[in-house]
């Protein structure tokens, strides 16, 4: 279980460098080739015994972050990349660059806020990145504009299986591919670690167009709001509830009878599933499902608390569950081919 | 037309589960056509086998509707919304599942102020006692559609799902009714419209034809105090020329145009400033496809009262034909 | 280059998104100077050939829009008033006192009017006015404008260039003719240098109703390389100054998930070297331009995005400088001579 080592790497949106540094030197202990596209997708192919279908597997390397726009002195001016809420950040910690250099993101204490301004959320046009330089000189040579920004939050494991680090979404799902390429399968697998889905599912398009598989799943990290203030209608998953199979999002309709089929070998093998019980959202599965004459897919995914931010929360048996389902659901393929094809329309 | 008008608005076809709506065009078509296909995403494609052009009829078969995403201890349904569905169309409006369960849509008594009415707030009630005994009628991801049946008074006609059942019995009639042309067509019954186009999409990208002719509905501006908007019920047909998912391309109008001419129909242009529809996807797809569309004039859409005019349901049948057989 | 002849034709030349048809054939006649080959797409886009040395069929695609902004005919009230729906981002806000052309059977000018202030309560005072509050007058009667005019005639403002101090140049539509201009520009430096790619300089079409027509040249060409060329903000008082750029400091060089960082990292050293003045934008996500849509093409393409700052964006008096005009012109045609054996090294 590489959990720690992947969350604990920075790959915001666009700079995914060490997370695909890491993820190819594993993969290449397992897989036939390794693709590289111009985004910066990694597509692991593995061969089959048979070849007859193509089989693509999805997990996105990139996390949410900051990017430097300009400067205030020495303090820093920052934009968010991908869905970050404002409320957030203020006192958090982040790391700047390659050289991960420490910084803190500031703003107005309390003592000094207008009284109107102590009812209001603070804006983040109003914080600033502080890495301790006084001068805008020092502060644009350590931090350039244009520099990545990554949230610091160090691994932790607490209460019952529960886990704590940043990058959740989608490291998990990279944990669990990298497991699954160590098998081997009848069909051809195509493991992709993809680029920019924060930021508007920007890699998984051209890997699919590049892959063209008779069918996709995409392994997420995703919403769980099962906390107090929300009604149990609005719970979108369940911690601790196992896998998630998506019904339908914003994005995509996954294949009804491969989500059938997924739920239905959990609960055969008594695997602990889910069904996301929200409609918002969206993942890879939008552009993959769309990719040049379509293609069946399904989205299962690890429920996390407090997803994109420091201090996402997930359960480690949901990770097992998720592990255990593409584990089972694959090998059922395995067994008998055809059910590949029995999900086309 | 009528009676194809009302069988076809009555099945349950909501985005994503477009069978049952396409066993029933299929079981209409299969003896007029040369080769029937369903794709990986649902869409029904019918070809009329030609040496000429290659020209791809779009008409989106699904509709609106909505989804069960959670059932509570008493029995009743939350549900989240597939397609553009009005909150407040809704209220008071009966939803029907495919297995025949009929429900109820009302919101919560709580709600002091009608404008913070959202979904979440809603619920359905099918009758049920306990979840265990509404577990046994529905399950979480089922899906219904607005119940509201095809009612014809005169020249006008009123149902649920005219959006797009309406474009489906045009290209069902075009079918039956072909000149003789060398050109091949596919008539394509798109799956996934109402919720982004998606059919259209990967059917486009397989058939790479040289143009491409959605039939569908749009809006209108002869409501009371509607928005500025020229297109009427019952004044022709429309012409689409913009919407906001695609700038028609300028062939594609001007055969529309001319043909409408040629046999001498009525016809309106359309510009419609909400919404996307079926060529928006097909034009930028594999490189380019010149696409245009033939536009029902519909009232309430959205709703389970879409009103219609018959005529121009049946002019839009014969610019069809006009249009595929002499490009 | 003679700068401002070009801009003046250009930016007022009729051509709003979907109805490009006489304007880029104006536009094929230019290229037609400088490549080696000129055609027109389906959908109108124009794409110029212009052949590298080496034989390795490289293809660099360098786009800027031709497309404008603008109006279409949507009504014509009983009183042949005529009301009107936007193509691409129209604030109606500044369209109160525009005079335009209605492109009909016949160009037909028109005045833009709404209800006058003196009738409006303090509270319409202050809101936006809407876009179908909004009427145009031709001072024709119903007849006569039902004759002419129909639904889906396209409105084009009426306006008189400017040339302000300091090579400073204010018109409509610079949105992206300014871009179209420094196609022109890389194409006449170009023949002074030796470039190894072929370079598909691409006028695309569409762009400001949702960057269609690059996706279409896009995925037709299929490059290895893209560079779009487009506009940033000018600086102007009260913006936020990580979002606006001087005028007359060079071209906005984008960086961000969008662009390749290789290749963006090499054109600003290259501009650094050769001492032509640039500017970084930072572009967190998407950069709203035809990057956007290219970046993502087939297996994806490597793409870069040089801005040219211009001030009022979307309104009839788009001002920028020309000295921007021609140092993105130097900077790209630069960048591209180095491609084919210098690049390579670049993505290793």
């Amino acid at each position: 279980m590489l959990i720690k080592e992947l969350t604990e790497l920075n790959g915001v949106s666009g700079n995914e460098d060490e997370v695909r540094k890491f993820i190819k030197a594993e993969a290449e202990k397992y897989a036939d080739s390794i693709t590289e596209d111009s985004m910066g997708n990694l597509i692991c192919y593995k061969k089959g015994v048979s070849s007859k279908y193509r089989v693509m597997l999805s997990a996105h390397m990139d996390e949410v972050g900051f990017m430097v726009t300009g400067y205030d002195d020495g303090l820093i001016k920052f934009a968010s990349i991908g869905g970050i809420d404002e409320r957030i950040l203020p006192g958090k910690r982040v790391l700047v660059g390659e050289k991960r250099i420490p910084g803190v993101i500031g703003s107005k204490p309390i003592h000094l806020q207008e009284k109107i301004e102590r009812g209001n959320n603070i804006k983040q046009k109003n914080m600033y990145i502080d890495i301790g330089a006084e001068k805008k000189e020092e502060a644009e040579k350590l931090a350039p504009l244009g520099e990545y920004i990554a949230f610091h939050s160090v691994y932790t494991e607490f209460g019952d299986g529960c886990i704590k680090a940043k990058a959740l979404d989608d490291r998990i799902g990279c944990a669990i591919l990298l497991e699954i390429l160590k098998e081997t399968y009848r069909f051809d697998l195509y493991v992709c670690f993809t680029v920019q889905e924060e930021i508007g599912l920007r890699g998984a398009g051209i890997a699919a167009f590049r892959v063209k598989p008779d069918i996709a799943i995409v392994v997420e990290g995703t919403t769980c709001s099962d906390v107090p203030g929300v009604r149990e209608h609005e719970y979108s998953t369940v911690m601790g509830q196992g896998a998630a199979l998506t019904i339908m999002d914003r994005t995509s309709y996954p294949n009804k009878k491969l989500v059938d089929f997924m739920y239905n070998t959990a609960k055969n093998k008594n695997i602990p599933v889910q069904y996301k019980q929200t409609t918002t959202g969206g993942n890879d599965a939008g552009k993959i499902q769309l990719s040049r004459e379509g293609v069946v897919v399904a989205s299962v995914s690890v429920p996390c608390r407090y997803i994109h931010s420091p201090v996402s929360v997930m359960n480690r048996r949901d990770y097992e569950s998720c592990l255990s389902l593409v584990k089972a659901v694959l090998d059922e393929f395995s067994s008998n081919e055809n059910l590949i094809e029995s999900f086309k329309a | 037309m009528f009676d194809l008008l009302k069988k076809l608005t009555g099945i349950v076809g909501v985005s994503g589960n477009e069978e049952e709506i396409r066993e029933a065009i299929i079981e209409e078509i299969k003896d007029c056509v040369d080769e029937i296909k369903v794709d990986t995403l649902g869409n029904l494609i019918a070809v009329k086998k030609g040496k000429g052009k290659k020209i791809m009829v779009a008409t989106h078969m699904d509709e609106i509707g909505i989804m069960v995403t959670y059932i509570d201890d008493k029995g009743f349904l939350r549900f989240s919304a597939i397609g553009g569905v009005s909150r407040y169309d809704s209220i008071g409006q009966r939803v029907k599942f495919k297995n025949g369960v009929v429900g109820a849509v009302y919101y919560e008594e709580k709600l002091d102020d009608m404008k913070n009415l959202q979904l979440s707030k809603m619920y359905i009630d099918i009758g049920a006692k306990s979840k265990e005994e509404a577990q046994k009628m529905v399950n979480i991801g089922d899906v219904a559609c607005f119940v509201g049946d095809a009612v014809l008074q005169g020249d006008t006609v009123i149902s649920k799902a005219l959006d797009n059942r309406s474009g489906c019995a045009v290209a069902v009639k075009a079918i039956k009714d072909l000149k003789k042309t060398d050109n091949e067509i596919y008539f394509v019954f798109t799956v996934q419209e109402e919720v982004g186009l998606r059919g259209a999409r990967t059917a486009a990208f397989s058939l790479k034809p040289d143009i491409a002719i959605a039939v569908d509905i749009t809006m209108t501006g002869d409501t009371p105090e509607s928005h500025p908007m020229e297109v009427k019920c019952g004044g022709g047909p429309a012409i689409k020329i913009k919407d906001r998912s695609v700038l028609c391309h300028p062939e594609v109008r001007k055969l529309l145009e001319e043909s409408a001419k040629r046999i001498n129909i009525p016809y309106q242009l359309e510009i419609l400033e909400a919404g996307g529809s079926d060529p928006g996807s097909i034009h930028l797809t594999a490189g380019g496809i010149p696409s245009g569309a033939i536009s029902i004039p519909v009232r309430y859409v959205h709703s389970p009262v879409e009103t219609a005019s018959m005529s121009d349901i049946n002019n839009a049948a014969k610019l069809l034909v006009e249009a595929i057989c002499k490009y | 280059m003679d700068y401002i002849n070009i801009l003046k034709d250009l930016s007022t030349y009729p051509g709003v998104s979907g109805r490009e048809d006489k304007l880029c054939g104006h536009i094929a006649k230019m290229f037609e100077k400088y490549c080696d080959s000129v055609e027109i797409d389906d959908f109108y886009n124009v794409i110029g050939i212009k052949k590298g040395k080496s034989a390795s069929g490289r293809k660099i695609m360098v786009t800027a829009h031709l497309d404008e902004i603008g109006l279409m005919v949507k009504s014509i009230d009983k009183k042949g008033f005529v009301t009107v729906s936007n193509v691409g981002g129209v604030d109606s806000k500044i369209l109160l006192a525009q005079e335009v052309i209605i492109h009909g059977k016949k160009e037909i000018y028109g005045i833009i009017g709404a209800k006058p202030p003196h009738l409006l309560t303090p509270e319409e005072m202050k809101k936006a006015v809407k876009m179908e509050d909004l009427t145009i007058d031709t001072g024709l009667s119903a007849e006569e404008v039902r004759e002419n005019v129909s639904v889906g005639d396209i409105v084009t403002f009426k306006v008189d260039p400017f040339e302000l101090q300091n090579s400073r140049f204010s018109s409509k539509s610079l949105d992206n003719r300014a871009g179209v201009a420094a196609l022109l520009d890389i194409m006449e430096n170009l023949t002074l240098l030796n470039h190894n790619d072929d370079v598909w300089f691409v006028a695309t079409v569409q762009e400001e109703v949702g960057l269609r027509g690059a996706n279409i040249a896009a995925y037709n060409i299929d490059p290895d390389l893209a560079i779009v060329i487009d506009v940033c903000h000018g600086q102007i008082p009260g913006a936020p100054k990580e979002s606006v750029f001087p005028l007359g400091k060079g071209p906005a060089v984008a960086v961000g998930p969008n662009l390749h960082r290789k290749y963006t990292k090499k054109m600003i050293e290259l501009a650094k070297e050769e001492n032509i003045p640039y500017q970084i934008d930072v572009e967190p996500g998407d950069t709203g331009t035809e990057a956007w849509a290219v970046q993502v093409s087939r297996e994806g393409i490597p793409t870069l995005l040089v801005s040219i700052p211009l001030k009022y964006m979307h309104t009839v008096i788009e001002t920028l400088s020309i000295d921007d005009i021609k140092n993105t012109g130097r900077l790209i045609a630069r960048f591209i001579s180095m491609t084919g054996n210098e690049m390579e090294e670049v993505l290793c």
